[in-house]
């Protein structure tokens, strides 16, 4: 089984430092993880270096993977793409990124077909990226980075274009997908009622350091709402058992106060 | 569990007939230019038919010693050239476009083509050489000199941090205004008989084409061809945007200097040869995004082969335009290929860009 942990994680641009000192206990195979944090909190960053695209100190313990740091895909939030290029061909793409050959296989076709079908966009297959609305580009996206076979899947907001129906959908599928195939999946989202009802495990970021990970419940808590977050809420049980955070209000800072 | 719905028809076979519709354009567009080439050679001063072609390429000693000579030694190399230097353009305008990220990219408007047109000037107005060599490639070298200047100092400016693919357009037009201020200045001071002379160069003609100089264009494409094919796929990513790219695994900064280096030699050595024709590096590619789509396994042959259609035709027009006159290439092709590259913007329902 595929076993990941952070230690001492950072990582920086120039001279900024955008994240220092993540150190996490470790994730297994078939968890869905969620990372939540303040806008600007440095979660983009972790999953670029998670996913070695940027250098830093400290170390990603990855175990049990066939593939190695290849089985590692971070999925940007960009999905701006215009190219004159089909949804097939966008997302055969990123599976043959690995290799300079130019042919491409019945196998590979096949397994896109399945992803399509999957994400419900094979009627969209032979449509243009510049055809797209958002939520259909951010399943294109989430397709392409299905194509590459993932271990660690390290998805950047995947739902924030999507309707509540899809959000859903995606978010459903994403959880059998790594229960089914032993993946962990890492997924960045601001709607912490979603984290609630499908992660396993939550990691908050804010201020580009780790303010706790572990046992979604156990995270997400009043207090730490209270102090990364900024807002008074409490968190109670739907009838179907799932928590849920209610906001009350925003916490009023001194300096406001004094104002 | 499925998100899907709907029943799951197969979609794999609807891709690979598509890929198969793309290669029988591509063979159109072949057939196309031979028949281009043909014609090209057959037109002239002195016209021939296209048996007689045929007969002076295929059995060259058994031809009218006439026909051979003005075949092999005047038209062939010309016809070759109009092929080799669109393709060389066209393909290097393919490359601008997709590393930039910009459909306005082409070897002209990034300041390559305005440079070599004021290197070629130091050389015809005031006999100035960059760089020691024979009387007879002075004008091509100096022009090839300054194109690869200009491609030089893009690079050292492109590696500052911060600097966006759109910058790089900018300050390519900020290089065109620049040569193309020195190039007047160049034209003020030099003599009446120096200015015709520039102002020929300028407008382009593949007269000058001789083997060697056609050799040293194929040489150029060749070199840099298998690159651009090896990472077709990583050229492609490109276009889904520096963040996605990086996310597939390639290294973006990496590929697009690279590319960067690549498309100065295409740009520089055809435009020393035969004067600026810039008009094929803007639209061959995109004739060539629009027929085929971006995949660039289809997108680096359509482009070459749009931009050697593209020339070889309008070399065709340049010279039945007026009997016994034959115009300078690269205003024939601007002229004619304007027209058409307007109605095949407006007619195009999708969006290219």
């Amino acid at each position: 089984m595929v076993t990941l942990r952070l230690e001492n994680l950072g990582a920086s641009y120039g001279r900024h430092e955008v994240i220092s000192g993540i150190t996490t206990p470790v994730f297994l195979g078939g968890e869905v993880v969620a990372v939540i944090g303040p806008n600007a909190a440095g979660k983009s960053t972790l999953f670029k270096r998670i996913a070695g695209l940027i250098d830093g100190p400290g170390r990603v313990l990855l175990e049990g993977s066939s593939k190695g740091r290849d089985g590692i895909c971070y999925m940007p939030q960009d999905i701006s793409a215009n190219a004159r290029l089909t949804v097939y061909e966008s997302v055969l793409l990123a599976r043959k990124q690995q290799t300079p050959s130019w042919a491409v296989h019945d196998t590979d076709l096949a397994r896109i077909d399945d992803i399509l079908a999957a994400l419900g966009i094979d009627a969209l297959a032979f449509r243009n990226l510049g055809e797209l609305s958002g939520g259909q580009r951010q399943l294109v996206s989430i397709a392409q980075t299905l194509a590459r076979d993932p271990e660690v899947l390290l998805m950047d907001e995947p739902t924030s274009a999507l309707d509540l129906h899809r959000q859903m959908q995606v978010l459903g599928f994403m959880r059998q997908l790594a229960r089914e195939q032993g993946m962990i999946v890492f997924i960045a989202i601001h709607d912490l009622n979603q984290a609630l009802r499908f992660a396993d495990q939550a990691l908050v970021i804010a201020g580009g350091s780790g303010q706790g990970s572990g046992p979604c419940e156990e995270v997400i808590t009043v207090d730490m709402l209270r102090a990364v977050y900024k807002i008074d809420a409490r968190i109670e049980r739907c009838s179907q058992g799932a928590g849920h955070v209610i906001v009350d209000g925003v916490v009023q800072e001194t300096a406001m106060l004094q104002r | 569990m499925s998100v899907a719905d709907m029943s799951t028809p197969n979609r794999s076979a609807t891709y690979r007939g598509l890929v198969q519709k793309k290669r029988l354009l591509l063979g159109a567009f072949v057939v196309l230019l031979l028949l281009s080439l043909l014609l090209d050679l057959a037109l002239g001063p002195a016209s021939y038919s296209l048996g007689d072609v045929m007969h002076a390429l295929f059995r060259p000693d058994s031809a009218a010693l006439q026909t051979r000579v003005v075949l092999w030694e005047i038209r062939l190399p010309v016809a070759l050239m109009a092929l080799a230097v669109g393709a060389a353009l066209s393909l290097a305008g393919a490359q601008m476009q997709t590393i930039l990220n910009n459909p306005l990219a082409s070897p002209f408007t990034l300041g390559i083509s305005a440079a070599a047109s004021f290197g070629a000037a130091l050389g015809l107005a005031f006999g100035l050489k960059l760089f020691p060599a024979a009387a007879e490639y002075m004008v091509p070298l100096n022009a090839f000199l300054m194109a690869m200047l200009s491609a030089m100092l893009i690079h050292v400016l492109s590696l500052r941090r911060g600097v966006s693919a759109e910058t790089i357009v900018l300050l390519g037009i900020a290089l065109v205004f620049t040569f193309n201020a020195l190039l007047a200045l160049a034209q003020y001071f030099a003599s009446e008989q120096a200015v015709a002379a520039v102002v020929f160069w300028t407008m382009g003609s593949l007269t000058k084409a001789t083997w060697p100089k056609l050799g040293v264009v194929c040489l150029v494409i060749l070199v840099t061809l298998p690159v651009f094919a090896r990472r077709a796929w990583a050229l492609t990513a490109l276009r889904l945007g520096d963040d996605k790219a990086a996310s597939f695994g390639v290294n973006v900064r990496r590929l697009r200097f690279q590319t960067l280096i690549l498309v100065s030699l295409l740009a520089a050595f055809p435009v020393a040869f035969v004067g600026s024709i810039g008009f094929v590096g803007l639209v061959g590619p995109h004739i060539a995004r629009m027929l085929i789509g971006e995949d660039q396994r289809f997108f680096l042959p359509a482009s070459m082969l749009a931009g050697a259609l593209m020339l070889s035709a309008s070399s065709v027009v340049s010279k039945t335009l007026i009997p016994g006159a034959i115009f300078p290439i690269g205003v024939v092709t601007s002229l004619i290929g304007m027209p058409f590259f307007i109605s095949l913007i407006l007619g195009s329902k999708k969006n290219a860009w």
